[in-house]
């Protein structure tokens, strides 16, 4: 049992440091999982994600509790990552690396019922990640948030500071050119 | 290397979701740590239950977490991958149960334990500190607890706070049934119920003959006053004086009036 994000809004600003760990434990897979599959390497990934939640509590120690009580805990974070992985690109002035994809990285995927939809899904999910890992940042950066974080159209609206309609457009793009990637011959939808 | 084929134009979003990932173990210990932060751990002990053997883990605010030991075959690192699982915070072995815990197992009444309830809403923690209130070897309906907790209409989600008990044992949701008198669903199983039940010398058998017969309530014929058939004052009723009833608008009508004890007004509005 979870916590929700309003429920770990609430206790943050109550007491900060007894609902951090929480904060952490609760929100560190949207955050872990938006670092590597933007398309850092799992030890890159773990280091953005940690540096996410230190700048996170340092920022909360300073915000009054009403503002605490009404951050939206999961964009606000993923804000962070991506302002923080920007700054790494910039810094290092590097394309994102698209060489070996860990999937030993853990999967928390739900179980899929039919054993060779999953199977399929597997070696799937191998194949779209590299190919997402190639897309342009205008439409990798979307689909992340929207299919493999789960952030809705509204959040990540507010995340990426693009109109609603923009960021389904990405998506729409991006989604057209993976599945372009991975049926070579068909006409992409 | 060949692209496989992907089933459906749905496929593709559900793949995407596969590329969900969690930190490596120990990723929240690291950032706590980092920030100077103390790390939660719990403490947890492998006690004998009423119906077997049970994990107990607890902390500074109370017990946290309560597992039938047959539900991870006895096998403690299972346990242990379990709370953290659930709980975010590891338990390491406790050289002994906290104050007060061997007796509440063995009594059937742990009402002064602590409990660490954190993580459950408002809601689920008042369903539980009500179950608290029902008294070894009785039974009350979901719809007793939803009404005594000021929320009448909240049946279902007085099931599904149950369901979310992270003490079961302890805080009795054995002892809560389905409205219609039938045993019920359980965290733990529905024969693992039966046998905690059984425990308490409640007649299982008894209770799912009444249910299936529509009997939901007893009343005493010389008082007058009508019961769950689990009170202590109606169970030890027999014969004729023993009067069945199936609603309390029935036994009303026939001029019994609501036990004070078990308090069974709940039938009223169904």
């Amino acid at each position: 049992m979870v916590d929700s994000a309003e429920q770990l809004a609430a206790h943050a600003a109550d007491d900060l440091d007894a609902a951090f760990g929480h904060i952490v434990t609760t929100l560190g897979p949207a955050v872990y999982t938006t670092a590597l599959r933007v398309g850092l390497q799992p030890a890159d990934a773990d280091d953005l994600a940690a540096e996410t939640f230190a700048r996170a509590y340092k920022a909360l120690g300073g915000y009054p509790p009403e503002r605490i009580r009404a951050l939206r805990l999961r964009p606000w974070l993923i804000t962070i990552t991506l302002n923080l992985w920007r700054n790494q690109l910039r810094d290092a002035s590097r394309r994102p690396a698209l060489l070996s994809l860990d999937l030993g990285a853990t999967a928390l995927a739900d179980p899929v019922g039919d054993p060779e939809q999953a199977a399929l899904d597997r070696h799937g999910a191998g194949q779209v990640a590299a190919f997402l890992a190639v897309l342009p940042e205008s439409q990798r950066v979307p689909i992340v948030l929207r299919h493999v974080v789960g952030l809705s159209y509204a959040e990540i609206s507010t995340v990426l500071g693009c109109p609603v309609g923009t960021v389904k457009s990405h998506v729409s793009r991006g989604l057209a050119a993976l599945r372009a990637q991975l049926r070579p011959g068909e006409e992409a939808m | 290397m060949t692209a496989t084929p992907l089933r459906g134009e749905g496929a593709l979003p559900a793949v995407l979701r596969h590329l969900r990932a969690a930190p490596p173990p120990g990723f929240t210990e690291r950032v706590l740590a980092r920030l100077g932060l103390p790390s939660e751990e719990d403490e947890f002990v492998r006690l004998d239950g009423p119906a077997g053997p049970v994990f107990v883990a607890f902390n500074a605010q109370g017990i946290s977490h309560v597992l039938a030991a047959q539900v991870v075959d006895g096998d403690v690192a299972r346990f242990e991958a379990l709370h953290r699982l659930r709980f975010g915070r590891p338990a390491r072995p406790a050289a002994r149960p906290p104050a007060g815990l061997t007796a509440a197992l063995r009594a059937g009444r742990a009402r002064e334990l602590r409990y660490d309830l954190r993580g459950l809403s408002d809601f689920e923690q008042a369903v539980l500190r009500k179950a608290c209130d029902i008294p070894r070897g009785e039974l009350r309906p979901y719809a007793w607890l939803a009404r005594e907790i000021g929320r009448p209409r909240a049946v279902r989600a007085v099931g599904s706070a149950l369901g979310h008990n992270p003490v079961p044992v302890l805080i009795p949701c054995h002892r809560v049934v389905r409205t219609d008198g039938h045993i019920g669903e359980y965290v733990f199983g529905s024969s693992m119920k039966r046998a905690l039940l059984g425990a308490e010398a409640v007649d299982v058998a008894e209770i799912e003959r009444l249910a299936y017969s529509g009997v939901r309530l007893i009343g005493s014929e010389s008082t007058r006053i009508f019961c769950f058939p689990t009170c202590r004052r109606s169970a030890r009723l027999t014969g004729p004086r023993r009067v069945p009833f199936r609603s309390a608008g029935q036994a009303v009508n026939a001029g019994y009036r609501p036990c004070p004890a078990c308090r069974p007004h709940t039938q009223l509005s169904a």
